[in-house]
Protein backbone atom coordinates (compact mmCIF):
# COMPACT_ATOMS: atom_id res chain seq x y z
CA UNK A 1 0.00 0.00 0.00
CA UNK A 2 2.33 2.60 -1.37
CA UNK A 3 -0.66 5.43 -2.46
CA UNK A 4 -0.95 7.00 1.43
CA UNK A 5 0.69 9.80 0.66
CA UNK A 6 0.78 11.90 -2.51
CA UNK A 7 3.65 12.57 -4.87
CA UNK A 8 2.19 16.24 -5.63
CA UNK A 9 2.48 17.04 -1.72
CA UNK A 10 0.77 20.05 -2.25
CA UNK A 11 -2.37 18.26 -0.70
CA UNK A 12 -2.29 15.42 2.14
CA UNK A 13 -3.64 12.37 1.85
CA UNK A 14 -6.83 12.13 4.32
CA UNK A 15 -3.80 9.75 6.07
CA UNK A 16 -0.80 11.98 5.81
CA UNK A 17 -2.65 14.84 7.30
CA UNK A 18 -3.86 12.63 10.64
CA UNK A 19 0.31 11.75 11.44
CA UNK A 20 0.56 14.93 13.87
CA UNK A 21 -2.24 13.40 15.97
CA UNK A 22 -1.32 10.18 16.02
CA UNK A 23 2.70 10.92 17.39
CA UNK A 24 0.63 13.52 19.96
CA UNK A 25 -2.10 10.20 21.06
CA UNK A 26 -4.98 12.20 20.45
CA UNK A 27 -6.61 10.39 17.41
CA UNK A 28 -9.81 8.57 18.07
CA UNK A 29 -9.07 4.39 18.69
CA UNK A 30 -10.78 4.02 14.57
CA UNK A 31 -8.34 6.64 13.00
CA UNK A 32 -5.65 5.50 15.09
CA UNK A 33 -5.96 2.23 14.08
CA UNK A 34 -5.84 3.53 10.33
CA UNK A 35 -2.86 5.23 10.78
CA UNK A 36 -1.34 2.10 11.99
CA UNK A 37 -2.18 -0.28 9.02
CA UNK A 38 -1.13 2.62 6.77
CA UNK A 39 2.28 3.52 8.57
CA UNK A 40 3.15 -0.77 8.66
CA UNK A 41 2.69 -0.82 4.63
CA UNK A 42 4.16 2.52 3.96
CA UNK A 43 7.58 3.60 4.20
CA UNK A 44 7.57 6.87 3.04
CA UNK A 45 4.95 7.27 5.54
CA UNK A 46 6.72 5.55 7.98
CA UNK A 47 9.53 8.06 7.34
CA UNK A 48 7.52 11.39 7.29
CA UNK A 49 6.41 9.75 10.86
CA UNK A 50 9.07 9.86 12.02
CA UNK A 51 9.97 13.38 11.03
CA UNK A 52 7.17 14.49 13.05
CA UNK A 53 7.95 12.54 16.20
CA UNK A 54 11.26 14.46 16.44
CA UNK A 55 8.79 17.82 15.18
CA UNK A 56 6.99 16.94 18.39
CA UNK A 57 9.75 16.21 20.68
CA UNK A 58 11.43 20.02 20.01
CA UNK A 59 7.99 21.52 19.98
CA UNK A 60 7.38 20.57 23.80
CA UNK A 61 11.45 21.33 24.24
CA UNK A 62 10.98 24.74 23.23
CA UNK A 63 7.55 25.74 24.66
CA UNK A 64 8.84 24.00 28.43
CA UNK A 65 11.78 26.73 28.10
CA UNK A 66 9.37 29.40 28.11
CA UNK A 67 8.96 29.37 31.65
CA UNK A 68 6.55 30.09 33.61
CA UNK A 69 4.42 33.51 35.50
CA UNK A 70 6.04 35.22 37.96
CA UNK A 71 3.71 35.06 41.36
CA UNK A 72 2.89 38.85 40.31
CA UNK A 73 0.42 37.18 37.86
CA UNK A 74 -1.16 35.25 40.50
CA UNK A 75 -1.60 38.17 43.19
CA UNK A 76 -3.04 40.48 40.57
CA UNK A 77 -5.58 38.37 39.66
CA UNK A 78 -6.51 37.13 43.08
CA UNK A 79 -6.90 40.90 44.00
CA UNK A 80 -9.05 41.69 41.03
CA UNK A 81 -11.46 38.77 42.18
CA UNK A 82 -11.48 39.81 45.67
CA UNK A 83 -12.37 43.58 43.92
CA UNK A 84 -15.24 42.20 42.07
CA UNK A 85 -18.55 43.23 43.23
CA UNK A 86 -20.90 40.12 44.70
CA UNK A 87 -22.37 38.12 42.12
CA UNK A 88 -25.87 38.21 41.88
CA UNK A 89 -28.50 35.13 39.94
CA UNK A 90 -29.19 36.32 36.69
CA UNK A 91 -32.91 36.75 36.56
CA UNK A 92 -34.54 33.64 34.94
CA UNK A 93 -37.33 31.14 34.64
CA UNK A 94 -35.69 27.97 34.54
CA UNK A 95 -35.42 26.20 37.79
CA UNK A 96 -31.83 24.23 36.97
CA UNK A 97 -30.50 28.09 35.41
CA UNK A 98 -31.90 29.52 39.27
CA UNK A 99 -30.34 26.66 41.34
CA UNK A 100 -27.15 27.55 38.99
CA UNK A 101 -27.02 30.73 40.06
CA UNK A 102 -27.43 30.53 43.47
CA UNK A 103 -24.35 27.81 43.49
CA UNK A 104 -22.59 30.46 41.59
CA UNK A 105 -23.37 33.03 43.90
CA UNK A 106 -21.73 31.24 46.53
CA UNK A 107 -18.01 31.38 48.16
CA UNK A 108 -15.95 28.61 47.67
CA UNK A 109 -16.13 28.52 51.72
CA UNK A 110 -19.45 28.30 51.30
CA UNK A 111 -19.67 25.78 49.49
CA UNK A 112 -17.51 23.44 50.39
CA UNK A 113 -19.79 23.64 54.14
CA UNK A 114 -22.83 22.96 52.14
CA UNK A 115 -21.39 20.21 50.22
CA UNK A 116 -19.89 18.75 53.88
CA UNK A 117 -23.64 19.69 55.04
CA UNK A 118 -25.09 17.43 52.21
CA UNK A 119 -23.35 14.67 52.68
CA UNK A 120 -23.96 14.83 56.49
CA UNK A 121 -27.83 14.83 55.82
CA UNK A 122 -27.40 11.98 53.64
CA UNK A 123 -25.83 9.51 55.99
CA UNK A 124 -28.33 10.68 58.81
CA UNK A 125 -31.33 10.45 56.32
CA UNK A 126 -29.93 6.77 55.47
CA UNK A 127 -29.90 6.32 58.88
CA UNK A 128 -33.14 7.40 59.78
CA UNK A 129 -34.12 5.32 57.24
CA UNK A 130 -32.37 2.26 57.98
CA UNK A 131 -33.52 2.18 61.42
CA UNK A 132 -37.24 2.10 60.63
CA UNK A 133 -37.01 -0.74 57.96
CA UNK A 134 -35.00 -2.46 60.85
CA UNK A 135 -37.92 -1.87 63.08
CA UNK A 136 -40.31 -2.51 60.69
CA UNK A 137 -38.95 -5.86 59.27
CA UNK A 138 -36.76 -7.12 62.26
CA UNK A 139 -33.16 -7.02 60.96
CA UNK A 140 -33.63 -8.54 58.17
CA UNK A 141 -32.03 -5.46 56.10
CA UNK A 142 -28.60 -2.95 56.38
CA UNK A 143 -28.73 0.23 55.78
CA UNK A 144 -26.23 1.14 52.90
CA UNK A 145 -23.88 2.59 54.79
CA UNK A 146 -24.09 -0.35 57.65
CA UNK A 147 -23.51 -2.67 53.96
CA UNK A 148 -20.32 -0.48 53.16
CA UNK A 149 -18.50 -0.71 56.87
CA UNK A 150 -19.24 -4.67 56.41
CA UNK A 151 -17.83 -5.16 53.43
CA UNK A 152 -14.80 -7.15 53.80
CA UNK A 153 -11.64 -6.79 51.86
CA UNK A 154 -12.21 -3.23 50.61
CA UNK A 155 -9.50 -0.49 50.28
CA UNK A 156 -10.44 2.46 52.43
CA UNK A 157 -8.70 5.76 53.19
CA UNK A 158 -9.13 9.21 55.68
CA UNK A 159 -9.81 12.13 54.10
CA UNK A 160 -10.54 15.73 54.48
CA UNK A 161 -11.48 18.26 51.76
CA UNK A 162 -9.94 21.73 51.48
CA UNK A 163 -11.82 24.24 52.61
CA UNK A 164 -12.07 26.21 49.13
CA UNK A 165 -12.83 22.80 47.70
CA UNK A 166 -16.08 23.67 45.44
CA UNK A 167 -18.78 20.42 45.36
CA UNK A 168 -17.50 20.54 41.50
CA UNK A 169 -13.65 19.80 42.43
CA UNK A 170 -14.57 17.06 45.19
CA UNK A 171 -16.78 14.86 42.53
CA UNK A 172 -14.16 15.46 39.84
CA UNK A 173 -11.25 14.46 42.92
CA UNK A 174 -13.65 11.09 43.12
CA UNK A 175 -14.05 10.56 39.58
CA UNK A 176 -10.07 10.90 39.54
CA UNK A 177 -9.37 8.48 42.35
CA UNK A 178 -12.32 6.25 41.63
CA UNK A 179 -12.92 6.27 44.69
CA UNK A 180 -16.52 7.07 46.67
CA UNK A 181 -17.87 8.42 50.05
CA UNK A 182 -18.36 5.47 52.23
CA UNK A 183 -19.19 7.57 55.61
CA UNK A 184 -18.18 11.21 57.37
CA UNK A 185 -18.38 13.75 57.79
CA UNK A 186 -16.50 12.94 61.28
CA UNK A 187 -14.00 15.70 62.51
CA UNK A 188 -14.07 17.28 58.95
CA UNK A 189 -13.04 13.81 58.01
CA UNK A 190 -14.66 11.79 55.40
CA UNK A 191 -14.12 7.81 54.78
CA UNK A 192 -13.85 6.86 51.02
CA UNK A 193 -13.13 3.53 49.60
CA UNK A 194 -10.50 3.31 46.85
CA UNK A 195 -10.53 -0.34 46.19
CA UNK A 196 -12.79 -3.11 45.87
CA UNK A 197 -10.24 -5.44 47.26
CA UNK A 198 -7.41 -4.49 49.59
CA UNK A 199 -4.45 -3.24 48.04
CA UNK A 200 -1.04 -4.02 48.44
CA UNK A 201 0.74 -1.83 50.84
CA UNK A 202 2.82 -0.09 48.44
CA UNK A 203 -0.18 0.12 46.57
CA UNK A 204 -1.91 1.44 49.10
CA UNK A 205 0.73 4.31 49.86
CA UNK A 206 1.02 5.47 46.57
CA UNK A 207 -2.67 6.12 46.19
CA UNK A 208 -2.64 8.05 49.28
CA UNK A 209 0.60 10.08 48.43
CA UNK A 210 -1.62 10.42 44.85
CA UNK A 211 -4.41 12.01 46.92
CA UNK A 212 -2.23 13.81 49.14
CA UNK A 213 -0.76 16.07 45.97
CA UNK A 214 -4.47 16.71 44.93
CA UNK A 215 -5.26 20.56 45.85
CA UNK A 216 -8.54 19.37 46.54
CA UNK A 217 -7.28 17.56 49.70
CA UNK A 218 -6.08 18.57 52.95
CA UNK A 219 -5.01 15.48 54.48
CA UNK A 220 -5.57 11.92 53.47
CA UNK A 221 -4.36 8.72 55.31
CA UNK A 222 -5.10 5.04 55.10
CA UNK A 223 -7.82 3.80 57.21
CA UNK A 224 -9.46 0.66 58.01
CA UNK B 1 -10.43 28.86 41.38
CA UNK B 2 -6.94 28.33 42.70
CA UNK B 3 -7.09 25.03 41.60
CA UNK B 4 -7.88 25.44 38.34
CA UNK B 5 -5.18 28.30 38.32
CA UNK B 6 -2.67 26.31 39.56
CA UNK B 7 -3.54 23.52 37.28
CA UNK B 8 -3.53 25.61 34.52
CA UNK B 9 -2.06 28.80 34.79
CA UNK B 10 1.34 27.57 33.09
CA UNK B 11 0.40 26.37 29.93
CA UNK B 12 -2.18 29.45 29.58
CA UNK B 13 0.71 31.35 29.98
CA UNK B 14 3.21 29.80 27.26
CA UNK B 15 0.03 29.55 24.92
CA UNK B 16 -0.29 33.53 25.73
CA UNK B 17 3.60 34.43 25.51
CA UNK B 18 3.97 32.03 21.97
CA UNK B 19 1.24 34.21 20.31
CA UNK B 20 2.12 37.84 21.72
CA UNK B 21 5.96 37.04 22.61
CA UNK B 22 6.53 39.49 25.39
CA UNK B 23 6.37 38.37 28.94
CA UNK B 24 4.60 41.00 30.68
CA UNK B 25 1.80 41.67 28.46
CA UNK B 26 1.11 37.21 28.35
CA UNK B 27 1.16 37.75 32.21
CA UNK B 28 -1.81 40.14 31.92
CA UNK B 29 -3.28 38.32 29.46
CA UNK B 30 -3.19 35.38 31.54
CA UNK B 31 -4.71 37.65 34.40
CA UNK B 32 -7.93 38.57 32.25
CA UNK B 33 -8.12 34.97 31.22
CA UNK B 34 -8.82 33.63 34.25
CA UNK B 35 -11.03 36.83 35.68
CA UNK B 36 -13.22 36.12 32.81
CA UNK B 37 -13.31 32.83 33.58
CA UNK B 38 -14.36 33.59 37.31
CA UNK B 39 -17.14 35.92 36.06
CA UNK B 40 -18.05 33.78 33.39
CA UNK B 41 -18.08 30.23 34.95
CA UNK B 42 -21.93 29.56 34.66
CA UNK B 43 -21.50 29.99 30.64
CA UNK B 44 -19.32 27.14 30.50
CA UNK B 45 -21.34 24.16 29.34
CA UNK B 46 -19.25 21.00 29.87
CA UNK B 47 -19.22 20.19 26.14
CA UNK B 48 -15.35 21.24 25.52
CA UNK B 49 -12.57 20.31 27.57
CA UNK B 50 -11.40 23.13 30.42
CA UNK B 51 -8.07 23.65 28.70
CA UNK B 52 -9.95 24.39 25.45
CA UNK B 53 -12.16 27.03 26.43
CA UNK B 54 -9.01 28.55 28.19
CA UNK B 55 -7.07 28.49 25.37
CA UNK B 56 -10.02 29.81 23.15
CA UNK B 57 -10.25 32.36 25.93
CA UNK B 58 -6.38 33.22 25.49
CA UNK B 59 -6.58 33.21 21.62
CA UNK B 60 -9.02 35.66 21.33
CA UNK B 61 -7.57 38.17 24.37
CA UNK B 62 -4.23 37.83 22.84
CA UNK B 63 -5.06 38.71 19.06
CA UNK B 64 -7.01 41.73 20.51
CA UNK B 65 -3.78 42.83 22.29
CA UNK B 66 -1.67 42.73 19.34
CA UNK B 67 -4.43 44.30 16.97
CA UNK B 68 -3.94 47.52 19.87
CA UNK B 69 0.18 47.50 19.29
CA UNK B 70 1.97 48.84 16.42
CA UNK B 71 3.65 46.81 13.85
CA UNK B 72 6.89 47.67 14.69
CA UNK B 73 6.79 47.18 18.38
CA UNK B 74 5.71 43.85 17.92
CA UNK B 75 8.90 43.37 14.95
CA UNK B 76 11.16 44.65 17.33
CA UNK B 77 9.70 42.44 20.14
CA UNK B 78 9.70 39.07 18.29
CA UNK B 79 13.08 39.36 17.52
CA UNK B 80 13.78 40.13 20.59
CA UNK B 81 11.88 37.08 22.38
CA UNK B 82 12.85 34.63 19.44
CA UNK B 83 16.70 35.36 20.26
CA UNK B 84 17.89 33.02 22.76
CA UNK B 85 21.18 31.97 24.00
CA UNK B 86 20.81 29.11 21.07
CA UNK B 87 23.18 29.22 18.26
CA UNK B 88 21.82 30.60 14.53
CA UNK B 89 20.77 28.17 12.28
CA UNK B 90 23.59 27.76 10.38
CA UNK B 91 26.15 27.75 13.86
CA UNK B 92 23.59 24.86 14.79
CA UNK B 93 23.71 23.16 11.62
CA UNK B 94 27.73 23.37 11.69
CA UNK B 95 27.55 22.21 15.45
CA UNK B 96 25.17 19.14 14.41
CA UNK B 97 22.41 20.20 16.83
CA UNK B 98 19.54 19.48 14.31
CA UNK B 99 17.05 19.97 17.67
CA UNK B 100 18.28 23.29 18.46
CA UNK B 101 17.71 24.33 14.44
CA UNK B 102 14.37 22.80 14.31
CA UNK B 103 13.27 25.23 17.58
CA UNK B 104 14.74 28.20 15.93
CA UNK B 105 13.16 27.66 12.47
CA UNK B 106 9.63 26.88 14.66
CA UNK B 107 10.07 30.21 16.33
CA UNK B 108 10.51 31.87 13.35
CA UNK B 109 6.98 30.19 11.51
CA UNK B 110 4.54 32.64 11.13
CA UNK B 111 2.00 33.19 14.04
CA UNK B 112 -0.61 31.28 12.78
CA UNK B 113 1.38 28.52 12.18
CA UNK B 114 3.45 28.56 14.99
CA UNK B 115 -0.12 28.40 16.86
CA UNK B 116 -1.26 25.52 15.20
CA UNK B 117 2.03 23.43 15.89
CA UNK B 118 1.80 24.26 19.89
CA UNK B 119 -1.46 23.20 19.93
CA UNK B 120 -0.72 20.19 18.20
CA UNK B 121 2.29 18.83 19.61
CA UNK B 122 2.70 20.49 23.17
CA UNK B 123 -1.36 21.62 24.30
CA UNK B 124 -2.37 18.15 22.91
CA UNK B 125 -5.29 19.05 21.38
CA UNK B 126 -7.62 17.03 18.77
CA UNK B 127 -8.41 17.90 15.28
CA UNK B 128 -11.98 19.02 16.51
CA UNK B 129 -10.57 21.02 19.94
CA UNK B 130 -8.51 22.93 17.79
CA UNK B 131 -11.34 23.99 15.06
CA UNK B 132 -13.14 24.87 18.00
CA UNK B 133 -10.13 27.13 19.83
CA UNK B 134 -8.81 28.77 16.20
CA UNK B 135 -12.95 28.48 15.11
CA UNK B 136 -11.69 27.04 11.77
CA UNK B 137 -13.28 23.59 9.95
CA UNK B 138 -11.84 20.97 11.16
CA UNK B 139 -10.38 20.07 7.50
CA UNK B 140 -9.03 23.35 7.69
CA UNK B 141 -7.26 22.43 10.77
CA UNK B 142 -5.30 19.56 9.16
CA UNK B 143 -4.27 21.23 6.09
CA UNK B 144 -3.01 23.82 7.82
CA UNK B 145 -0.97 21.95 10.05
CA UNK B 146 0.15 20.39 6.43
CA UNK B 147 1.56 23.73 5.48
CA UNK B 148 2.81 24.35 8.71
CA UNK B 149 4.82 21.81 8.50
CA UNK B 150 6.10 22.31 5.34
CA UNK B 151 6.90 25.26 6.15
CA UNK B 152 9.34 24.34 8.86
CA UNK B 153 10.96 21.82 6.41
CA UNK B 154 11.59 24.57 3.95
CA UNK B 155 12.80 26.80 6.64
CA UNK B 156 15.37 23.66 7.94
CA UNK B 157 16.53 23.47 4.14
CA UNK B 158 17.27 26.95 4.19
CA UNK B 159 19.03 26.26 7.09
CA UNK B 160 21.21 23.81 5.58
CA UNK B 161 18.69 20.45 7.36
CA UNK B 162 17.75 18.04 4.94
CA UNK B 163 15.09 15.53 6.48
CA UNK B 164 13.59 13.72 3.32
CA UNK B 165 10.68 15.38 3.69
CA UNK B 166 8.64 16.59 1.67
Amino acid sequence: MMATVKQTGDTPSDIEALLPWHAAGTLNARDARRVDEALANDPALARQYAVIRDELAEAIHLNENLGAPSTRAMRKLFAAIDAEPARRPRASFHPAARLAAFFASLSPRTLAYAASAAVLALVVQAGVIGTIVVKERGATYGTASQAAKQATGGAYALVRFAPEARAADIAAFLDRAQASIVDGPKAGMFRVRIGETALPRDELDRRIARMQDDAVISFAAAAE
Amino acid sequence: MQVLYARHHVKVFRFALRLVKNEQVAEDLIGEVFLDVWRQAGRFEGRAAVTTWLLAITRFKALSALRKRSDAELDDEAVAAIADNADDPEVAVQKKDTGAVLRRCMAGLSAEHREIIDLVYYHEKSVEEVAEIVGIPENTVKTRMFYARRKLAELLKAAGVERGWP
